[in-house]
């Protein structure tokens, strides 16, 4: 056995015990099937190293014929698993959209009642479907743009997996009620504690990979790979503070108290949406879009610019969501003009991406993949023209607490990380099985269209349910008395959040084909059963 | 082209050729912001206003807050009442940063599916909360909350009450150790008024207000959630309170 | 571009732009210029935000914060912004602070003031409990019938609002139904209070006929008519509610009534002066008083 190999066998036996102990000894039934979970996956962990080591498969190799090995083995799963969560978190996503139209949706049970299932949409789109998008397009892209294989032998797998291992602890938690309540870190301390170390072995990776380049030069997709991978360390360690009341409790303090907390929460959140959202994402579109588009990216001035001033901005802008609260003055004001601020800087990704397009524009018409991800960016655009308008002050003392937020958020979610996301999978799938291209280009032409048309249906219902709701909640009689009590103005939304669960529906639909699409892609016949010039936008060696 | 700017550009090259010095100038970039905006938070005097009333939760409060959390109430309801004027006359006097000084973690919210909570403490009756709590639209109409019915069904622990105010009083919460010690025992202290331990309980939580439960015999964790409710804003007397020295 | 390769990049055929000589995977940079407009507009909000900086609230420091010049606070400015509303409604506030109840219905000028302020109020503070337009719910009076627990007269509205009911006000609208059949000393055994219940549905005519309607009339003489009044007709002055007139608060059935008679009733309704101003609380009056119910 390996040194590898051994140490992380001692360790998994190590954990297995520990959760065992805890499961014996837990304060909650939760916690201890929690506990027991980790000691399967312990079990599972060390059984895969020993089959592994008895089947005496050799250490695969650095190169085979002067070509690199690539390690496709982790990014097949993680990109095929995020297939597997963006259609769960859709789904939640319509639930919960269909609780707020019809309450009696929420069926009386504790574990599907809308405070716990949000939480689930919110962390099974971000973090499972995008976190897994992002862990497959990272590994795929390191290792294309380095030129050389994976670091790690049991690293990567242990990343991906110990990963989806984190969503299912999280998300099992907030169906039965573990919950810290801090808006997307919402999982609690051994969760996060879990997570860190994962963290910690996907930037070991990456940057060891890294280290095995070819080319001197480091690829902007990689510094915004890098910004997001060490950026959300650091929010991760800051906003996940905690001290548990226990070992044998689930539950736990974070050690930051009311004012400081909220703004602790918000540089965090808002820069989840900053390096996971936007930095890893832009990552993509840097690989994706000019490999699909076979354009040179159109300006390495515009990358360092903007790389720069993004990543100092958007630290900044978290006091935006805390304007007029009991956060200091002084703070929301920075808040607010470090957003403005931030605007040119995200608009330099949709530059570089759309002008990458110069001179292979008639591309669009014919290739609805990359047609998905170019106007993933124009929705790029238009979220980060929305988000510092609505950073204002003014514009937010009407647009906060209401839907329009929603709108906001799911405009660059759905939009943005959304078809991006689609994009990048629809190239991934054939080059990661060896296929001469999609299943079926018509399909991602219904996938786009239908999704487009969910995407504007949620957007608009929620601009005008929000901004609808904003004003009712300020209206005031010519008499100079509040005009509409609170229920009036939820009475009032009712049908918008029909016409938004209908978007949401029609978004999942889109998915549901994509899905049939990857999987018809896969099971059909292989590249090389296929006549050369038959092989369809491969990537290039 | 543009041969004679090469230089400047070229400049980058060390971050460029270099993951370890490009993840240096990363961390460097991204402290910045978070720390100007952080640190001063814990030493400027001016962050949380001087005011009398703030207390800690009681140990009931406490386990009201806790499921409070645990249900993610806060998707749909803020604690933040906005300086803003239809928020102030719709909901009460705004929000001070020294009302939720004790909240770890803080409730502030970020959407309003249902209304401000930040002062609802005495607004309506416990009657009211507990039938609202059960089923909303039996009181509200058009209400879309769901029905928490499952709370009066759920036994409250209060075996580790004890523990979890200690967790807080290590992270700053004034909790003495009487109040700890006594954690269980005041919160069932608070759920009858004809507690044997009501006087040592009023001695220990002086402004805590004591309730009962919505079924006989039994604590159920819709008790302490009342509790907690009924607490909200209540602390600060606002007759008293000096807005012009607390400007910020 | 890069200064360590001695030879030209090469250029892209379709912009005829140099590239910076780098390749990844097949991927090349062209090394244009940063966009001119892009550049600008970046500059601009940069000055814009350093101009904020000089106005408001800022840049935190070892101790304070740069104020800004013009002073400017939230808190202030919301303080402002409510003494505004207050003083356009300031005239017609003092008029009817001064006003005698009685005489707003008297001013349909102050009349509409009131009913306006009362109805805003209402909405957010009154509703959740008495319904929307004031029908009220189980255990939450309808305040459109002429049947009052503690006075339907203008002034004992208004009191109520301002008081409460059981509630933490020091003169509270005080006074219970006693718990008749409570543990562990009951004053009526099981049987009583089911007579006593019959007795009570009779007078509405709803008496189960093979019901000993006599027997119960004795137990309510002694124990019910202190509070109720010989007649069952009620007493305002104790929230003891009328029993003849077919309106039940809690449920016209036996089964509820039999759950009063043993365990009491005491319903809460909260104070509202301190959360609410004066004049709120007395167009609050007014809007309950004409909503239909309120008696002269």
């Amino acid at each position: 056995m390996t040194f590898g190999e051994i140490g992380v066998s001692i360790a998994l036996v190590a954990l297995a015990a520990l959760s065992l102990l805890i499961a014996a000894k837990a304060y909650t039934p939760e916690y201890a099937f929690h506990a027991y979970l980790f000691a399967a996956a312990s079990v599972g962990g060390i059984y895969a190293i020993v089959s592994r080591y008895m089947g005496g498969r050799p250490v695969a190799a650095q190169e085979i014929d002067g070509k690199p090995n690539y390690n496709m083995g982790p990014v097949k799963f993680a990109a095929l698993i995020s297939m597997f969560w963006g259609i769960a978190g859709f789904l939640v996503g319509v639930i919960i959209a269909l609780q707020l139209a019809y309450p009696v949706m929420n069926l009386d049970l504790q574990w599907i009642q809308f405070g716990r299932l949000r939480p689930l949409h919110t962390s099974a789109v971000i973090f499972a479907f995008g976190g897994n998008v992002l862990l497959a397009t990272s590994f795929y892209v390191v290792q294309r743009t380095s030129h050389a294989r994976l670091a790690g032998d049991l690293a990567p797998w242990f990343v991906i997996l110990g990963y989806n291992f984190f969503i299912l602890i999280a998300g099992t938690g907030y169906l039965l009620g573990i919950s810290q309540s801090k808006e997307y870190a919402e999982p609690e301390w051994y969760s996060d504690l879990f997570l860190t170390v994962v963290w910690v072995a996907y930037l070991l990776v990456f940057l060891a990979t890294l280290w095995k380049r070819k080319e001197p030069h480091i690829y902007v997709a990689n510094w915004f790979y890098l910004a997001f991978i060490v950026t959300i360390a650091v929010l991760h360690l800051g906003n996940n503070a905690t001290i548990p009341v226990s070992i044998f409790s689930a539950k736990s303090y974070i050690v930051w108290a009311g004012v400081q907390d909220a703004m602790f929460q918000w540089w965090y959140g808002h820069n989840a949406v900053g390096f996971f959202l936007t930095a890893g994402f832009l990552a993509i579109m840097y690989y994706f879009v000019p490999k699909r588009a076979n354009r040179p990216v159109y300006s390495y001035r515009l990358s360092i610019v903007h790389f720069w001033a993004l990543i100092f901005l958007y630290i900044w802008a978290g006091p935006h969501h805390l304007h007029y609260t009991a956060l200091p003055d002084w703070a929301q004001t920075l808040g607010m003009t470090f957003s403005i601020m931030l605007w040119m800087p995200s608009w330099g990704g949709m530059i570089n991406g759309l002008m990458t397009l110069s001179g292979a524009w008639d591309k669009l018409r014919t290739d609805p993949v990359l047609r998905m991800m170019v106007v993933s960016v124009a929705f790029y655009g238009m979220s980060t023209f929305e988000g510092p308008l609505m950073s204002i002050k003014v514009v937010n003392s009407l647009s906060h607490y209401t839907d329009w937020t929603v709108g906001h958020v799911h405009s660059g979610a759905l939009g943005w990380v959304g078809f991006v996301s689609f994009g990048a999978l629809y190239c991934l799938v054939p080059w990661l099985y060896n296929r001469p291209g999609l299943y079926s280009l018509k399909l991602v032409n219904w996938h786009f269209w239908i999704a487009t048309l969910g995407i504007v249906l949620y957007i608009s219902s929620m601009w005008v349910a929000g901004i609808m709701q904003g004003l009712m909640w300020r209206a005031y009689t010519s008499l100079g008395f509040l005009e509409y009590s609170f229920i009036e103005t939820v009475e009032a939304m009712h049908y918008f959040y029909v016409i938004r669960a209908l978007g949401g529906a029609l978004f999942l639909v889109g998915a549901l084909i994509m899905a049939w699409n990857l999987y018809k892609t896969i099971t059909s016949p292989s590249v090389e059963a296929v006549p050369a010039g038959r092989s369809q936008l491969a990537p290039a060696e | 082209m543009a041969a004679h700017d090469t230089s400047f550009w070229s400049k980058h090259q060390i971050l460029e050729k270099n993951s370890i010095i490009l993840v240096i100038g990363i961390l460097l970039m991204i402290s910045v912001g978070g720390i100007v905006e952080i640190a001063p938070l814990f030493y400027l005097k001016s962050t949380i206003e001087k005011v009398g009333g703030v207390r800690p939760y009681t140990p009931l409060e406490l386990a009201g807050r806790d499921i409070y959390v645990r249900e993610g109430c806060y998707t749909c309801h803020s604690q933040m009442i906005r300086a803003l004027k239809d928020e102030v006359e719709r909901y009460g006097h705004y929000s001070l940063a020294a009302e939720s000084m004790y909240d770890h973690p803080f409730q502030w919210g970020s959407k309003r599916n249902g209304p401000d909570l930040a002062r609802v403490g005495g607004k309506y009756s416990d009657d009211w909360q507990r039938a609202h709590l059960a089923a909303p639209r039996s009181v509200v109409p058009g209400s879309i909350m769901p029905n928490y019915a499952f709370l009066f069904d759920r036994e409250l622990r209060l075996e580790h009450l004890g523990e979890h105010m200690t967790i807080q009083s290590i992270e700053g919460v004034p909790y003495t150790q009487e109040q700890i010690a006594n954690a269980a025992v005041d919160a069932a202290a608070q759920l009858n008024p004809d507690d044997k331990n009501a006087s040592a309980f009023a001695k220990r939580w002086p402004t805590a207000v004591v309730r009962t439960v919505a079924k006989p015999g039994k604590i159920t964790e819709a008790d302490a959630v009342v509790a907690y409710l009924q607490m909200l804003g209540t602390l600060v007397d606002f007759k008293i309170y000096d807005e012009k020295a607390n400007l910020r | 571009m890069s200064s360590h390769n001695d030879h030209a990049a090469p250029v892209d055929p379709v912009t005829g732009m140099a590239t910076t000589g780098h390749s990844w995977d097949g991927i090349s940079e062209l090394n244009t210029p940063l966009p001119k407009w892009w550049l600008w507009i970046f500059y601009a909000t940069i000055v814009w935000a350093l101009g904020y900086f000089v106005v408001y609230p800022s840049w935190p420091l070892a101790q304070g914060y740069m104020p800004g010049i013009w002073n400017w606070s939230s808190r202030a400015a919301v303080s402002a912004d409510v003494a505004e509303l207050q003083k356009m409604r300031s005239a017609d506030n003092a008029k009817l602070a001064a006003m005698p109840l009685a005489d707003v219905a008297k001013d349909p000028k102050m009349l509409a003031f009131a009913q306006a302020q009362g109805k805003a109020a209402f909405g957010d503070n009154c509703a959740p409990c008495h319904g929307a337009g004031g029908g009220g719910a189980k255990g939450y009076p309808n305040l459109n019938d002429d049947d009052w627990l503690w006075g339907g007269k203008i002034d004992q509205i208004l009191e109520t609002i301002a008081v409460g009911i059981r509630s933490t006000h020091a003169q509270t609208r005080a006074g219970a139904m006693t718990a008749f059949g409570a543990a562990p000393s009951p004053i009526l055994n099981k049987d009583q209070i089911g007579q006593v219940a019959d007795y009570v549905l009779s007078l509405s005519g709803k008496a189960d006929p093979k019901a000993d309607v006599k027997a119960g009339q004795q137990i309510f003489a002694e124990n019910c008519a202190v509070c109720h009044g010989d007649n069952a007709k009620g007493n305002q002055d104790l929230g003891a509610p009328n029993l003849t007139d077919a309106i039940w608060l809690y449920g016209a059935d036996k089964a509820t009534i039999v759950e009063a008679v043993t365990n009491g009733r005491g319903g809460v309704m909260p104070t509202w002066s301190g959360r609410l101003d004066d004049t709120t609380i007395k167009s609050l009056a007014v809007y309950v008083h004409t909503l239909g119910g309120g008696v002269k």
